[in-house]
Formats: C-alpha cells, structure tokens, sequence
C-alpha cells in the first residue's frame, strides 16, 4: 500500500518538491546509465568488426554493423582445441539446466507439502538441517562432492552436474516452498480429506494449482543459480561436457592469437540471454511471489 | 441420516488435557449445538467426530458402528469450515463436484447432482464463477453446497457464521434451520455464539475447558442451567449472577426464607421467597449465588402475589434496543439487569419499585458453583 499512497492526486505537495524531484531523477537517472553502460558497451562491441574496435572508442556506434562474430561465436570458435563454436557447450547448459531445475522445484514442493502439512516427528528439527544447506558455500562441498560422482560413475557427466545443482538446491527451493504452504490455510487440506483426497491427490489438485508465484520464485532462483554457475561446471565436468559459463571462460581466456572481442563479447551475450530473458518474462512473478506470504491479504 | 455416539473422548496434548471425557449421543435427525467460549474443545471434539484429530481415548460412533479407525473420507460425514474452505483453483462446480470425483461417481451422475443442490440453494447461476468472485453469502452457500451434494450420513458445521455481517448471519441462521427442518439431516454445530445455539439447537452441548457442562434442550439450558457458568454463557443478556445469603424469615404464621443482597455496606435488599424444595431449604443461613434472568424484572403492571415481589431499585444505566429496554438495577449493591418495556419511564439515578418473578430464580453453590435443586 505503501507505493499507492507515494504520489496519490490528492498529496499536497510540498515547496521546492519540484527541485528534490529533479535531484531524485537526475540520481536515478546516472545510476541507470552506469548500470546500463556495460551492457551496451559489450552490445556494440560484439555487432562491430574487429578492425574497428582496434581503431576506435568502445561506446561510439558500430560504422559497420555486423552479425558475423555473433555467427562465429555459435558456429566455429576454439574452446580448447576443438572449433567448433559454443553451441554444444550451450545445449549441454540447457539441458542441465532443464533437468535441474525441474527436479529440485518438484521435490522442494513436496519437501515443503511434507514439511507443513503432513507435520511428523522432528519436522522442524529436520527443516533446521537442510536449511544448514543455504548456508553452506560451494566450496566447501566440492572435494566431497567429487569423491561422490566417482563412486557413482557420474563424474565428468551431465547426470552428474544434474545431481549435484539438484542437491544444492534442495535446501532453497524446500525454504521457499515451505514458508508459502505455511501460510496455506490447513482448512482447505482438510476439507479435501472429507471429500476423499489423499496424499498425491491433495498435492496435485489443491496444493500445486494454488503455487503459481512460488513456483515461478522458486525456478526464476533456481535458473539463474545453475546457469550461471562456473565453479562446479569447473570441477566436475571436462573438455566437451563442460557447460555453457565453461566454455566461455576458455574461449575468453585462449593466449593464442589475436584477441578477437568482437566474438568474446557476442559469446558472452549469449551465454547471458536466457537469464536476462527468464527476468524479463518472468520478473513480475518473481516479485510478486517474493512478496506472497509476507503480506496478508 | 444416522446417529452420533461419542464415548468417554478424551485427547491429550502431552501433558495438556483438551478433553477430559466427553460423553454425547444424538439420535438421528437431531441438530446439537456444542456452544463454548473459545479453547474449551468444542472444535477439536468436532475435529475427532470428522477423523481429521484422533482421539486419545474413548470411541466415535456412527450409526452404531465404531470409525475411530477409519479415515475422514470413509465415515460419510461432510463439513462446513469457518473460512469456507472453497478450493480457490476450481470453479464453483467443480468445488461440488470434486468429493464425487475422488469417489469416482460417474460425471453425469455428478452433474445432476450438482445441479440438484445449486437449485436448492440457489446458487446455479453461479457455477462456472472462480471462489474468488463471490460475496460472503454466496461462498457460504457453495460450502454447504459441497456439503450437501454428497448426502452423508452427518453434517458437521465449524463456526461456518462466524464470517459474515450480522445481518448476513441472522438469514443464513434461518437458512441453515429450514435446510434442517427440510432435510431431516443429522447436524453438529459448533459455534462460540449462544444466541445460534439457542435459535438453531434441538439440544445444545455447553462445554468449558474440556468438560460437557450442560447437554439439554435450548429451553432446559436457559431455564434450568445445570451450574453459574452456563447460567452467565447462555442468554443474552446473560442471567444475573449475585452473591447473596439465604435467612429465615418470620413470613406471618410460616416460617419462610428470605434472600439477604448485600453488598460492602451498601443498604441492604431482603427479598422473601416463596416455599422452596428441601434442597434449598438446607442452606438456610448460609451463602449461595441467586441468579434470575433480565426478563424476570419488571416494573409496574402486573399484580404482586407469593411469586411476584416488590423490590426496591436504582437505576444506574439505560440501554434502549428499540423493542425493549434494558436496565442495569441496583440492588442491595448488586448489578441486576432487567428487561423492561421501551417506554420505561425512570432516568439513570432514580429510584424506583421493580417486580421480581421468584418463580424463575435459581441458586448455586458459590464453592462448587453448581445448581442447587
């Protein structure tokens, strides 16, 4: 309520408000540029040719505006030794990311169905422990993590990435989960046993259709966490079942050559595109399902 | 339609007792009412009936037939929640529909009998609309729409009023009773209200901490309140509780008793009584709670004789309802409240003779509170 009432027609508005008014804009405005001007530098530097950029200013306007190092950077740029693009490294992303994400959202769902309506003995003695998980940092499990994969045979696999972005994440995507069924009302539960729902049913039929802004949290969070990741792409995969943030480090980083920004910057972008389209599309519900739970009504 | 046993209930909470034994049996077709202030168990011996709590002891009778070990689905009940507890996903329809379809019922069977209880209820243009556009009312009518759809065997109700504005309470209240009347439904009622219990009971179940305090018809549990506390829940406004003494009175040639009201060193009010059981009797000379109801007290009219006394009384507050008014009355010092006509003539302060019905006045022990007869 608080945003309704900011700038309601009928607030009196107080002398030289217009000035603090230009002074706020003015602030905002600078802030969004500074943000903004990376973003548009790598934009314009991956849409010019190489010889322009070693001649000219990186924020003037391409004079020749190319799709080529966009075309480069997908199809036969080196990663390692192999030329052959970023396109493998970037279905291999996706696919980790898909399966991922799927899983660690459905079983934090049921985790958080489990946890706040089929309340057992030492629940929350139990929620306390995989909420440890959230503050774990990666680098303490990597080691551990490895010695894992290798007796399960996953190492250096998909599967294996799969496993352990789902193992990290469990313990987020139960927080959330569970904190918006607390707040679910438990009559409902109820009235669904009387009407002869059990434990899938009530889940799937009531609990699920009502989790819209939660779920869209929950995989918005989930996304951008295992997209983004490097340090276990790093560790636990090799050469060419390395993900997307991988690959393009050691396109980025080859010493051979001239550096050819124009692909680096276009490679980049595309490794950056699906977070920024999850966002874009997905933004409102994240914020809404932030929010969901914290108000009443 | 069937019967409701409930035997010796009990449930523990750990060291806490939220039931210490609840024994109630209603026959088929009857409407109880459990009526309580808030904590006394009244919803969580609701919550036993509907196999939603179990018991920690005692058994649950449907029928005759023992479904302390059958699951909520199994025991043909169906239940009306405070919050209505409409499932927000599902249109109007399929919030009817939705106990046939776990049930399995066949989808055109479901949809006559769907369209069979909206028509009752009134609510069939509303079938395709989502919970979250209806009113009150109309969400009301849906939860007891879900309810009835399935004709089960009992009909609980948890506070399913308590939601709605006054006046939207008061037409729902008279819904609910004609539903009854037409139905002949078996129904448990569970509201914190006494004015619903008194208007919608055959018999009313008054509980407090755990206990059944009073199971009676609505008549018995004003008139003859089984003990002080469900004297001062029933009624509104509740009956008038006073500390008194029970004396002997020289009353002409017999020997009759006298009610002594005092209180501190305010004056004091005696108040012969007409002949009383023995039980009574017995506590001559001693302290006792009389408690009379607000429509016991009038002023003016009416003849005085063995049961009708005069007693003399200062009005301290007014308040008009419209159809009456009530006056709060000292009395020997005591805050007596008295129904009296709306053109009652006195103003706050005056002092005034008031005509108490003796017939109607009961006494409690003040130890163990209960009623004296």
């Amino acid at each position: 309520m608080a945003s309704a009432a900011w700038e309601s027609p009928q607030m009196v508005k107080g002398r030289g408000s217009r000035l603090s008014r230009a002074v706020i804009y003015g602030l905002l405005g600078f802030f969004a540029f500074v943000y903004l001007l990376p973003l548009v530098v790598m934009l314009l530097t991956s849409f010019k040719p190489l010889a322009e950029i070693y001649a000219g200013n990186m924020v003037a306007l391409p004079r020749q505006w190319t799709v080529e190092p966009w075309v480069k950077a997908w199809e036969e740029v080196c990663v390692g030794l192999l030329c052959r693009g970023i396109k493998g490294y970037f279905w291999i992303s996706v696919k980790m990311t898909f399966f991922a994400v799927l899983i660690s959202t459905a079983v934090g769902a049921v985790n958080g169905y489990v946890l706040t309506k089929w309340r057992f003995r030492g629940a929350n003695l139990l929620f306390g422990f995989l909420l440890f998980g959230c503050f774990i940092p990666f680098q303490i499990v990597l080691i551990p993590m490895a010695a894992v994969l290798g007796k399960m045979g996953l190492a250096s696999s998909t599967t294996g990435l799969v496993l352990v972005h789902v193992v990290y994440g469990l313990a987020f995507t139960t927080l959330y989960f569970r904190n918006y069924y607390a707040v679910f009302p438990d009559e409902l539960i109820k009235a669904a046993m009387i009407d002869g729902a059990r434990f899938w049913s009530i889940f799937f039929r009531i609990l699920l259709p009502n989790s819209g802004p939660i779920i869209a949290v929950t995989v918005i969070w989930q996304f951008t966490n295992i997209w983004n990741d490097f340090l276990f792409g790093a560790s636990f995969s090799t050469g060419e079942s390395a993900p997307m943030t991988v690959a393009l480090n050691n396109v980025v980083n080859t010493s051979t050559g001239e550096r050819e920004y124009n692909v680096h910057m276009a490679a980049a972008m595309i490794a950056a595109l699906p977070t920024l389209m999850v966002y874009v599309f997905g933004g409102r519900y994240f914020l809404r399902g932030l929010m969901a739970g914290s108000v009443k009504g | 339609m069937a019967s409701l046993e409930l035997i010796g209930v009990k449930k523990r909470y750990g060291a806490q007792e939220i039931l210490k034994g609840i024994d109630i049996s209603v026959e088929a077709g009857e409407f109880l009412v459990l009526v309580g202030p808030s904590g006394c168990g009244k919803s969580t011996l609701l919550n036993i009936v509907a196999g939603l709590d179990s018991a920690t002891e005692g058994d649950v009778r449907i029928g005759g037939r023992s479904v302390k070990e059958e699951h909520p689905s199994e025991r043909d009940i169906a239940m009306v929640f405070q919050s209505y507890a409409l499932y927000p996903n599902m249109t109007v329809r399929q919030n009817i529909s939705f106990g046939m379809e776990m049930r399995k019922v066949p989808k055109p069977e479901r949809e006559r009998a769907v369209q069979e209880v909206a028509k009752l209820l009134q609510i069939d243009h509303l079938l395709a609309r989502k919970p979250s556009q209806l009113s009150g009312g109309q969400r009301q009518r849906v939860a007891m729409g879900r309810a009835l759809v399935r004709k089960p065997r009992i009909f609980l109700f948890d506070e399913p009023l308590s939601n709605l504005d006054a006046q939207l309470r008061v037409d729902m209240r008279t819904e609910i009773k004609k539903l009854h009347q037409r139905l002949g439904a078996t129904i448990v009622y569970v509201t914190h209200d006494q004015i619903e219990a008194m208007t919608l009971a055959s018999r009313i179940a008054v509980m407090r901490g755990g206990e059944l305090q009073q199971l009676g018809t609505p008549a018995e549990v004003y008139s003859q309140p089984a003990n002080a506390f469900v004297a001062g829940f029933m009624g509104s406004p509740r009956m008038n509780l006073a500390p008194a003494r029970l004396v002997e009175y020289a009353d002409g040639p017999a020997l009759g008793l006298a009610l002594e009201i005092q209180s501190g060193d305010r004056l004091k009010a005696r108040i012969p009584l007409p002949a009383q059981p023995a039980a009574v009797r017995a506590y001559a000379g001693r302290e006792i709670i009389a408690g009379v109801r607000a429509e016991a007290i009038g002023f003016g009219g009416g003849r005085l004789n063995g049961h009708r006394r005069a007693v003399e009384a200062s009005v301290e507050i007014i308040e008009p309802t419209g159809a009456d008014t009530l006056a709060v009355l000292l009395v020997g010092g005591r805050e007596f409240t008295a129904r009296l006509g709306p053109d009652f003539p006195l103003k706050p302060g005056e002092r005034g003779e008031f005509h108490f019905d003796l017939s109607k006045l009961v006494f409690f022990d003040p130890r163990t509170e209960q009623r004296i007869a």
